[in-house]
């Protein structure tokens, strides 16, 4: 019987020829990930099991950004751990203020997760990076102690499911609207323990950045993992960054998938998801006229410089309602000073924006940009589960970059199309 | 071994932001965090939670997050184990990594009700309760994760593992 790509992966990673779903295997990591809120916990467990070493000081990389630049003296503590093991240890990249990011915008961007590998990460939305065809994966501080001890990790090989997009897409519907729209017809535990296998003519299309997002979100159903195909979209992207070997594997026609799912993009539009839950989601036309207090532009869902870009074109010449806040998170250095040479920047502060240095900060109400008891927030990032941005009676509303951008013009949640705006290819 | 207690009842998809808001993540303190567990989701959880209680939740408990911090607010709080028809699966390993007990038993989540005292077998994953005639069942663990629980979790076994190769 044929394999899944997950499936492949995992085998290869085993030292297997087949791996079947359901089957505990031990798998090799090529790249192991905590922050600065996951990695003190992974330390402390690290330190008790014996070794002087981790596996491979090339392979473990420790980024700070959920609460950095450091927001409170807990928050500098637990930072400060990651920076004294990172510099113990002999990590080799290393990452602080300065030249860091969010880490899912980050690692693929320094090239340092590629096509095959496995890779793990004491955060959940590691899974960002099968975007580029890799097995990736979040797990807790505990296995990612055990990992950067032996570089290896058990895995309960995963069932997948099959997402086919296929149709042409209408004005602003970008990644975040077709996986928004996906959760809200499956659930957000309608891939548990999953691997989300995407594919279609309308994926090969579709621009990294915008399968980024894409895979970020297969958490948000529950999903192990999300993946895509290896095409000539992923070697431009890897083109030039990445710094090691890599293997394409692909699907086998005969793979079996557990669901299969077709989406027609005719009938997709711009998606917002209510509170509380990434499912909850609405098309544009019955999401709009709600009245917001923050707009959210960022995240490692939707903080590259496609994101950016667009929000850019939409404010571009407006202003930003003046009862609306709008805070913008560029992922990574590298892409607020793309951004910054391109124009984007200025826009955006000329329109009345805040733009902020790369933090996960406001995406789970840490800091810079917390939410007061009855406020609502309309955001491009990835959770709107109670109290996710401030107080527990603050609301969030996700959807995609366009919307957002337009949304804090009008002051209400609305589209660009409603600012007489047509998509610029 | 068996724990009795008293249940507290929860409904689907309970995230991890709900067992510890991300604004207490500033630490993983275990006292800061039972202090906070589950408050957004029951604002009186953590002053009345007493040690020996069960959760009994919905389905895709402990959805969101990777946090570890979430089964180390529950186990700090005192909860001797949770019920459910099904775990986000990293919360699952997450729980079995720190010896956390928990239990997938659809029927028992669905039967059981708040304020009920239950008994719970860890070993055979019987679960009984007075208002069930019959006692539920829980899926048992595979074998593997059954090992890495009696070897006293994935650090002691990951000891082990490091320590035979040393």
């Amino acid at each position: 019987m044929g394999l899944t790509l997950s499936q492949k992966i995992l085998a290869a990673h085993a030292g297997k020829d087949y791996v079947e779903p359901g089957e505990l295997i031990n798998c090799k990591v090529d790249l192991a990930l905590a922050n600065d809120i996951t990695a003190p916990v992974a330390i402390q467990e690290f330190n008790k099991i014996g070794v002087d070493r981790v596996f491979d000081p090339d392979r473990v990389v420790l980024v700070p950004d959920h609460f950095v630049p450091n927001k409170d003296i807990k928050s500098a503590e637990q930072a400060k751990m990651l920076r004294d093991f990172s510099r113990r240890y002999g990590l080799t990249n290393r990452f602080d203020v300065g030249t860091m990011g969010i880490e899912h915008c980050l690692l693929p961007e320094q090239g340092l997760v590629g096509p095959g590998d496995v890779v793990i990460g004491a955060d959940s939305h590691t899974c960002t990076y099968g975007a580029l065809g890799a097995f990736s994966t979040g797990v807790g501080s505990t296995d990612l102690a055990a990992a950067m001890a032996t570089g290896e990790v058990w895995f309960k090989v995963p069932a997948a499911s099959k997402f086919t997009y296929y149709g042409k897409r209408r004005p602003w519907v970008s990644g975040k609207d077709l996986i928004l729209y996906t959760i809200g017809k499956i659930g957000v535990d309608g891939a548990l323990y999953q691997s989300m296998e995407f594919g279609g003519e309308a994926i090969s299309s579709l621009s990294m950045d915008s399968r980024f997002t894409m895979a970020n979100m297969a958490i948000e159903a529950g999903a192990k993992n999300g993946i895509f195909p290896v095409d000539e979209i992923t070697l431009q992207y890897i083109k030039g960054r990445l710094k090691r070997d890599y293997r394409i594997f692909t699907a086998d026609p005969d793979a079996e998938y557990v669901a299969e799912y077709e989406f027609n993009l005719d009938e997709i539009e711009p998606q917002v998801a209510f509170p509380h839950l990434p499912s909850n989601t609405k098309g544009i036309s019955e999401a709009a006229g709600l009245t917001i207090d923050q707009v959210v532009i960022g995240s490692c869902t939707n903080g590259r410089l496609e994101d950016l870009r667009v929000a850019a074109q939409i404010l571009q010449g407006r202003q930003v309602h003046p009862e609306i806040r709008l805070i913008v998170f560029p992922g990574t250095q590298q892409i607020y000073l793309d951004a910054l040479r391109e124009g984007i920047i200025e826009t955006l502060i000329s329109a009345g924006a805040a733009v902020s240095t790369p933090t996960c900060g406001p995406c789970l109400g840490g800091h810079m940009g917390i939410l007061a008891k009855g406020e609502r927030a309309l955001s491009t990032t990835n959770r709107n589960f109670v109290g996710r941005m401030g107080h527990p009676e603050s609301e969030v509303y996700l959807c995609s970059p366009a919307i957002a951008a337009a949304s804090a013009v009008l002051g209400r949640i609305g589209s660009p199309a409603e600012l007489g705006l047509k998509e610029v290819d | 071994m068996t724990i009795t207690g008293r249940v507290w009842k929860f409904g689907d998809n309970i995230d991890t932001d709900a067992i510890i808001p991300a604004r207490y993540l500033n630490s993983a303190d275990p006292a800061n965090l039972a202090a906070h567990c589950m408050e957004d989701a029951d604002p009186t959880f953590p002053s009345k939670v007493r040690p020996g209680d069960i959760i009994v939740a919905g389905r895709n408990f402990g959805c969101g997050s990777s946090r570890e911090h979430a089964p180390l607010a529950l186990k700090a709080a005192g909860v001797a184990c949770v019920i459910a028809p099904s775990f986000a699966r990293i919360f699952y390993r997450n729980a079995i990594n720190i010896g956390l007990p928990i239990l997938e038993a659809p029927e028992a989540a669905a039967a059981i009700s708040e304020g009920e005292t239950i008994t719970v077998d860890l070993a055979t994953g019987q679960i009984t309760s007075p208002n069930a005639p019959e006692p539920f069942r829980a899926k048992p663990f595979p074998p593997f994760m059954q090992e890495l629980m009696d070897a006293g979790g994935l650090i002691a076994y990951t000891r082990k593992k490091v320590n035979r190769h040393a």
